[in-house]
């Protein structure tokens, strides 16, 4: 016990949860999007895959790392595109969609991967998002090494939580939004088209979480592996769940979770071979289950989710 | 663009899907293979030739296709009541451990006991590691597709974790693997050459059995009456969890069998790479054969031969084996289009 508080007191183990917790805010912001608005997003795994692939290989092609981050965004917003065009336009089985645009987005990547490197046997590297201190912020003790020594990706990560907030929140778009993942006929009769909009929500969550891909090969780390994403895409389903759709809570979430891993990698070699590294890989797969049943009976999905809409049918 | 319900969809329209879904998939990818520098006919030709060109290749592709063949029917059976199980992976892991735990030295039966006893603890670990997201489902309204994706890495790590410790085999040099299952429960072999073994022959009775449950009796009507409209089968008098419950044990059940199989059948032992993801193809399986328990047959066959056909193609040109996932990910997709277009029309309109 006093082992964890030992670890929870270092400036490591904050400043190791602050950079695990940037893809997490990025896929789960995201899928809340795409949520909000009516489409359950299960491309989610293969689009972060995708991000991490495209923005790696941009800056492997010699490009700039924003550049990179842009691109990946963009191939983010095209698979999402097609997410959107098969559910959205094509009133498709949202499930057996985003399942199937993850197995084409992921396997599609390493395709792409391995053409442009043949014969790449240990995976090159890349000059990453280096950390960038804020000026004066970062000089308090702790917390200025922890939260405001990072990267700029981290930073744009939170930066996010306000910005989606608000833009569901506080603005008419966000209203059409989120009454499109409520009450499509609703959104309809205020001669808003609810395709377009559940079109472009699902178009910017899926770039938001090819973002969080892109974060761990160019920030995170410096090099693109096969199964980099490794279950992320599905614990920040489970986190718009645990976050019952808000913004803030999925912050929270997410530095839950972070916090996990993070003391999960320090508890392993701490606990040397007592316990076997396995349980505490498995423990952010468990806690997600479990977040999902703590919420259960809470959680208060948007009313039109996984609801196609077409135009003049009756409900 | 709006989207119209046909008024009747014709038998010849209906099968004529799987078979358009293919024809476009080979198509699309066609701009990958064009991308590697390969012409297109000659890279299908090689995959062809990789998978049915010799007895050997036949052989592999009726070899890869068992394991195909259960997961595709485990899913199909989930889906027909739209219990979406994306768990198959993790269930046919948990077949696998069962057949190792009871498989390798703790009982010896004479062989045509063990094996199908071998079969049986397999299906009913893979149901029981299925009942966990069911009962979440039924009771907590919990979603079925992330808890059984979430699964799916728990049993991967309880995997690793056995094969590396409790379980590892001590002869094995040093390898992450477990003891191999004792003569009398192994599957055996169908041909004298090959690895071809009587998992074959299990899941081709397994596709015959389902169907037979599926089209006869009444858990089957039920099933699809669930799958088609849950409200109206709960106010016919059909208890709709209950169903959903059984529906979740049969799948689990077909995709724990599936690793028995691989391990009793093919492997010997078990290993982390037993499945690379029979689990996720097999939703691409059970989506082409549009959940029919029959059809899956044929679905699994034919990406079992996209799967065999693309590594000895890819041996032969220069293209990544991905563009086998790449295919089979595509198939997916297109087949969701074709069978949409069989019910509805598109009609665009300024």
């Amino acid at each position: 016990m006093s082992e964890l508080i030992d670890i929870l007191l270092t400036t490591g183990f904050w400043a190791a949860t602050i950079r695990i917790v940037s893809p997490l805010v990025f896929g789960t912001l995201g899928e809340l999007i795409c949520e909000r608005a009516g489409v359950l997003n299960l491309g989610i795994e293969g689009i972060m895959t995708v991000g991490a692939m495209s923005g790696w290989m941009w800056v492997y092609q010699g490009g700039d790392l924003w550049g990179g981050v842009l691109f990946a965004a963009s191939m983010g917003a095209l698979f999402g595109l097609l997410h959107a065009t098969f559910t959205v336009h094509l009133c498709l089985s949202q499930h057996v969609t985003g399942i199937g645009i993850t197995l084409f987005a992921s396997s599609l990547s390493y395709f792409v991967y391995r053409m442009l490197l043949p014969s790449a046997t240990t995976p090159p590297k890349i000059e990453p998002f280096q950390n960038y201190p804020i000026p004066f912020l970062s000089d308090i003790p702790m917390i200025g090494e922890a939260l405001f020594t990072q990267t700029p990706l981290t930073y744009l990560a939170i930066l996010c939580v306000p910005v989606v907030w608000y833009v569901l929140h506080r603005t008419p778009i966000g209203l059409a939004v989120r009454m499109a993942g409520e009450n499509p006929v609703a959104v309809e009769a205020q001669g808003i088209n609810v395709l377009s909009v559940r079109t472009g929500a699902v178009m910017v969550g899926s770039a938001l979480m090819a973002v969080g891909g892109a974060f761990i090969t160019m920030s995170w780390f410096d090099a693109f592996y096969f199964g980099m994403v490794n279950g992320r895409g599905w614990i920040c389903v489970a986190l718009v769940i645990f976050a019952s759709w808000k913004p803030g809570k999925a912050l929270l979430g997410a530095l839950l979770f972070a916090g996990l891993e993070a003391m999960q990698v320090r508890a392993q070699l701490s606990s040397g071979a007592v316990i076997p590294y396995q349980f505490f890989l498995m423990l952010p797969y468990v806690m997600s289950i479990l977040a999902m049943i703590v919420m259960a009976r809470k959680a208060k999905y948007p009313q039109a989710l996984l609801v196609p809409y077409r135009r003049g049918e009756r409900v | 663009m709006q989207i119209e319900l046909r008024d009747h969809t014709s038998l010849l329209r209906a099968g004529m899907a799987p078979i358009t879904a293919v024809f476009a998939t080979l198509v699309i990818c066609s701009a990958l293979i064009l991308w590697a520098g390969v012409p297109v006919l000659e890279a299908y030709a090689l995959l062809f030739k990789g998978a049915f060109g010799s007895a050997f290749a036949l052989k592999e592709t009726f070899t890869r296709s068992i394991p195909l063949m259960l997961t595709g029917l485990a899913v199909a059976v989930a889906f027909r009541s739209k219990f979406y199980n994306i768990g198959a992976e993790g269930q046919l892991y948990a077949g696998a451990l069962a057949s190792v735990y009871f498989g390798t030295g703790l009982i010896d039966l004479p062989a045509f006991i063990m094996v199908p006893f071998l079969l049986l603890v397999g299906a009913l670990a893979g149901g029981a590691l299925l009942l966990v997201p069911v009962l979440l489902k039924t009771k907590l309204k919990v979603d079925e597709v992330v808890t059984t994706l979430l699964l799916n890495f728990v049993m991967l790590l309880m995997v690793s974790y056995l094969i590396e410790g409790p379980w590892r085999d001590p002869m094995a040099m040093g390898w992450p693997q477990t003891a191999s299952i004792v003569d009398n429960g192994v599957l055996p072999a169908l041909l004298a050459k090959g690895r071809l073994h009587a998992g074959l022959i299990v899941a081709l009775l397994a596709a015959i059995l389902v169907w037979a449950v599926m089209r006869f009796t009444v858990l089957g009507y039920e099933i699809k009456a669930v799958g088609f409209n849950a409200k109206a089968a709960e106010f016919s008098g059909i208890n709709v969890n209950k169903t959903v419950i059984y529906t979740a044990l049969i799948s689990g059940g077909l995709a724990g069998i599936a690793g028995v199989s691989e391990v009793a059948g093919l492997k010997g032992y078990l290993t982390l790479d037993l499945s690379p993801g029979f689990g996720y193809t097999g939703v691409a399986v059970a989506m082409l054969a549009r959940l029919h328990p029959l059809s899956v047959v044929p679905a699994a066959l034919f990406l079992s031969a996209i799967y065999v056909g693309a590594d000895s193609m890819s041996r032969a040109v220069n293209i990544p084996t991905y563009i086998a996932d790449v295919l089979v990910g595509v198939s997916v997709l297109a087949i969701l289009v074709c069978v949409m277009l069989t019910q509805y029309k598109i009609r665009f309109r300024s």
